[in-house]
């Protein structure tokens, strides 16, 4: 058992189901999307915003923008462990690889805030 | 060499094969301080090769199988020059070392009962001979030695065995008792030259089938063991005998197993005829392998063999079934189809006796003590030192060796000197001591090496070698012949003695190696040569031409080759099992 | 025949070089890439490479053969060379080379051991052997008979990033092979050993190992078999 990366206590397991689980959502997520153009030729603003202005497109959103935070986070997560490691960056690996990750922590989190703040906002 | 360092150890085990791992095992399992040093991987020793299995009476093929009909089998075999009380012992104790391995997790193949599977081997019989074919062999498919030697590594990682990895030995370190206080080795991988102490060193060295141009063994098989025996001064015994295996693959010597026979296989010459039949009407193609690969020569040597040159013959799988052949054989499809560019399920393979066992080597008793004799002719022990393996003459195997009776050896005898020097220790076995002198000794022939200037290089010293043997000393044999392979290879020795190592960098030197194995092959060559001179008559695996028949009166006995003068003596054979009536010498005929 | 061999000693060597050296072959045989760096050798004895049993079942003389993994002593010069063409020879990739075609296994032996690569059964052993139907004996074919040659792991771009933590496919092999075991009783602590971000997961089904394994075996089919048996045995 690999114990010395510290991946937010989750198992390679649960990794790997959340990875694809939030996968098929972004996949019906970007389905719907999709038909929602197709069945409105003449899309303005008007229909995008009504379209979001049901409650129940609004929790699908977020239930997606929590998945694809998810997704980007465990993804990003594993980039950085397989890419970033004292193989290839020598003593330093480990600060640059935390640092990266921070970075990513961040951005993750200031789409999830700013998505929800879009969806549910004023 | 000043400052080198010690390692000590309880136990030092040579070699880490089936033999050397099985003993390191048992060792290891009761706590002993243990190492085994080995030139290769351990999971890359000679026994990987091993493939149709090894024979012990389970009683899963015959319910009523008996080890005492095995017992008769391998005396039969051995041309009753085996020693009866080690083959007493190694086939009633079989069956417990057989389930051993098992529960070890040995993945052998299995009957409809979920039993070991069982096949039908050379030489083997139900009944003392009178039952007919026994299957008797216990298999993994065609890869058992593979099987065997992988569960046995994986048992050592369990039981934390010191493993010495890409180690070489280069000579025992004999002090001035002539007892044996460990071995001088070499690191590959730094070129580090360390004295290796322990309270008992056991060589589990292997096979040396590398003294012959055509043979099944591997690369590595260069009589480490034997040769650092004999540069101690000790005797070897029965080392004229060779087995010559009759299904090497033509032109590449790599082996095809018995088990294509035992499963139904059998050879033909060039009219198809499957010429067994008249050599040995019972067993046929399952005769012993001695009887096989002569019949296979002559079949040759008369004209009948198959190939533009008529030099070899062919042995027929198809009618078995593709189904059959890719479940029981699928080793030996992948060997045939990459070395001898054949499908057998197609055609049949051409196959040739090739150079495949030691018969003999460093005597012992059953419990792997290595022995001698002194000026009476009586057996001494060598305090300190071990054999088990192939490297070992218990004497199981006598004058030639049944199919599936090596691996059997391996364990049987790998677990005896385990559990035998477990009691010596247990009973306060202490650390003898060595001199400055004793080990510098011991280290004179690498400090040579690594003086050398100038001489002939290894490659054409050995290739030179091995043509001698192979054509001096194999199936066949002749008196001029072989005085005149003696002569050769007596010139041989100075510039073996000689040779030159351009390469002296310390990183991972193979060049090294090989010069030292060099040596080593030269000794177990020269050994081979004397004693098959000097044992004026046929059996088992050494035929002669100018002896054509087995001589009880004068040869019913072992031959010991003592190296110091170059002089063939006679040790008797064991004919007093202690639970069995002596099996007497009658006519072998299969 | 030219032959290119990636040549470095430590004791004299700062770097390593693709060296050439020029091999007369017998025009009439298919030699063996092992019989060629024999030739090689006999010109030339400060050539280093491992080999044993020259038949493909020691796993000793893997090495990168131009440009694939493989084993020296079962790979014909017709399959890799092109007539007029050159061979080249250099040690496995992704590990440490100690010299010339010569690796350092360590990290590869200690992944396979990580596995706890033998057979765990708490219960007394019966007096005979363990019973094992055929039908359960032959889920453990196309896994025993791997021979540690380490031509996959080195092969996995996995293995190449994380060779200290991802088990690699040699070693994943092993695990389902005592996973599939029936006469074998650890599933639960095997499979709990293995349920970390890094063992198991870092395959991404790349099949670079299935692609060069000299004994035709398939890791990756083992790894998928031993995630399923993850999810089961998390849910």
């Amino acid at each position: 058992m690999v114990m010395n990366v510290t991946n937010l206590g989750r198992s390679g397991l649960s990794d790997w189901i959340v990875q694809r689980f939030s996968a098929i959502i972004l996949a019906a997520y970007s389905l719907c999307i999709l038909a929602s153009f197709v069945m409105n030729p003449d899309m303005d603003f008007e229909t995008w915003s009504s379209i979001f202005d049901n409650n129940a497109m609004r929790l699908f959103s977020l239930i997606t923008l929590l998945a694809l935070c998810a997704h980007a986070w465990i993804g990003m997560w594993t980039i950085s462990t397989d890419y970033m490691t004292s193989l290839q960056l020598g003593k330093s690996a480990t600060f640059f690889r935390i640092m990266f990750q921070a970075g990513c922590v961040l951005l993750i989190a200031v789409y999830l805030l700013w998505g929800i703040q879009i969806f549910w906002g004023n | 060499m000043t400052g080198m360092r010690t390692l000590t150890f309880d136990a030092v085990i040579v070699g880490g094969g089936g033999a050397g791992m099985r003993a390191a095992l048992q060792l290891a399992q009761s706590g002993y301080n243990t190492a085994v040093i080995t030139k290769v991987f351990p999971t890359r020793s000679h026994t990987v090769s091993a493939q149709g299995g090894i024979t012990c009476a389970i009683a899963s093929d015959d319910p009523n199988d008996d080890w005492r009909w095995h017992m008769y089998d391998t005396v039969k075999g051995s041309d009753y020059i085996g020693d009866q009380d080690a083959i007493e012992y190694m086939c009633s104790e079989g069956p417990q070392t057989v389930f051993e391995l098992e529960h070890m997790g040995l993945p052998f193949s299995r009957t409809e009962k979920g039993r070991i599977y069982q096949r039908p081997f050379g030489g083997q019989s139900k009944d003392f001979g009178k039952g007919g074919q026994a299957a008797r062999t216990c298999a993994a498919a065609d890869r058992t030695g593979h099987a065997l030697l992988h569960t046995l590594y994986q048992g050592n990682l369990k039981n934390n065995t010191a493993f010495l990895n890409e180690w070489y030995a280069t000579d025992l370190v004999k002090n001035q008792d002539g007892a044996i206080v460990g071995v001088i080795a070499i690191c590959i991988e730094t070129g580090e030259t360390v004295f290796v102490k322990s309270k008992a060193t056991v060589f589990a060295t292997g096979g040396a089938g590398r003294i012959y141009a055509s043979t099944t063994n591997a690369l590595i098989n260069t009589g480490d063991g034997v040769g650092m025996a004999l540069r101690a001064g000790f005797p070897v015994q029965d080392i004229e005998m060779w087995q010559f295996h009759p299904t090497g693959i033509y032109g590449a010597g790599t082996l095809v197993t018995e088990g294509c026979r035992g499963e139904g296989g059998y050879l033909i010459n060039k009219d198809g005829e499957r010429f067994m039949e008249r050599y040995a009407p019972n067993a046929k193609d399952l005769a012993g392998r001695d009887v096989v690969a002569r019949s296979m020569v002559l079949e040759i040597l008369e004209g009948r063999g198959c190939g533009e040159n008529g030099d070899h013959v062919m042995l027929k799988l198809d009618h078995l079934g593709e189904e059959v052949l890719n479940s029981k054989l699928p080793g030996i499809l992948e060997l045939s189809r990459t070395f001898a560019h054949v499908d057998p399920v197609k055609e049949p393979i051409p196959v040739v006796p090739t150079c495949h066992y030691m018969m003999g080597g460093i005597p012992t008793n059953v419990n792997g003590q290595a022995l001698t004799q002194n000026e009476k002719g009586d057996d001494v022990i060598i305090p300190g030192l071990f054999a088990v393996g192939e490297v070992a003459c218990v004497s199981v195997h006598g004058a030639n060796r049944l199919g599936g009776n090596s691996l059997l050896d391996l364990v049987v005898f790998g677990r005896a000197a385990g559990k035998h020097i477990e009691e010596m220790l247990g009973q306060g076995l202490e650390q003898r001591e060595a001199s400055a002198t004793d080990i510098e000794e011991a280290q004179n022939r690498l400090s040579k090496l690594n003086e050398s200037s100038s001489g002939e290089s290894v490659s054409t010293l050995r290739a030179e070698l091995q043509n001698i043997m192979q054509n001096h000393f194999g199936v066949f044999r002749r008196g001029d012949f072989m005085q005149d392979g003696i002569q050769k290879l007596s010139a041989l020795r100075e510039r073996i003695a000689n040779v030159h190592l351009d390469d002296k960098s310390l990183t991972f030197n193979t060049a090294r190696i090989e010069a030292l194995e060099l040596e080593n092959l030269f000794e177990v060559a020269e050994a081979t040569a004397i004693a098959a001179e000097g044992r004026n008559e046929s059996r088992g695996a050494h035929a002669r031409d100018d002896f054509r028949e087995r001589d009880d009166e004068n040869w019913l006995c072992h031959s010991m080759y003592f190296p110091k003068e170059k002089r063939v003596g006679k040790r008797g054979v064991n004919f007093s099992p202690k639970t069995v009536d002596t099996f007497e010498p009658q006519v072998r005929s299969y | 025949m030219l032959v290119s061999i990636y040549r470095y000693n430590p004791d004299t060597d700062e770097k390593p070089v693709m060296q050439d050296v020029e091999v007369e072959l017998p025009e009439d045989k298919d030699l063996m890439v092992l019989d060629v760096l024999a030739l090689v050798k006999q010109q030339d004895s400060s050539v280093v490479y491992r080999r044993s049993c020259r038949e493909g079942v020691c796993g000793s003389d893997g090495m990168n053969i131009n440009g694939t993994n493989g084993l020296a002593c079962i790979t014909p010069m017709s399959t890799v060379v092109k007539p007029g063409g050159k061979l080249v020879l250099r040690p496995l990739p992704g590990l440490p080379v100690i010299r010339d075609l010569v690796v350092d296994m360590s990290i590869f032996y200690k992944q396979y051991e990580k596995i706890k690569p033998y057979l765990i059964n708490d219960t007394a052993p019966p007096a005979i052997e363990r019973l094992q139907s055929p039908e359960d004996r032959a889920k453990l074919d196309g896994l025993y008979e791997c021979i540690l040659c380490a031509c996959c792991s080195t092969n996995c771009p996995s293995f190449w990033w994380n060779p200290d933590k991802f088990i690699g496919p040699a070693g994943l092999l092993q695990a389902y092979r005592f996973l599939a075991d029936t006469r074998d009783t650890a599933d639960n602590e095997r499979l709990s050993e293995l349920d970390d971000p890094f063992s198991v997961f870092r395959c991404r089904g790349i099949m670079n190992c299935v692609a060069v394994c000299p004994k035709g075996l398939n890791p990756t089919r083992a790894i998928g078999h031993i995630r399923s048996m993850l999810i089961e045995h998390g849910t």
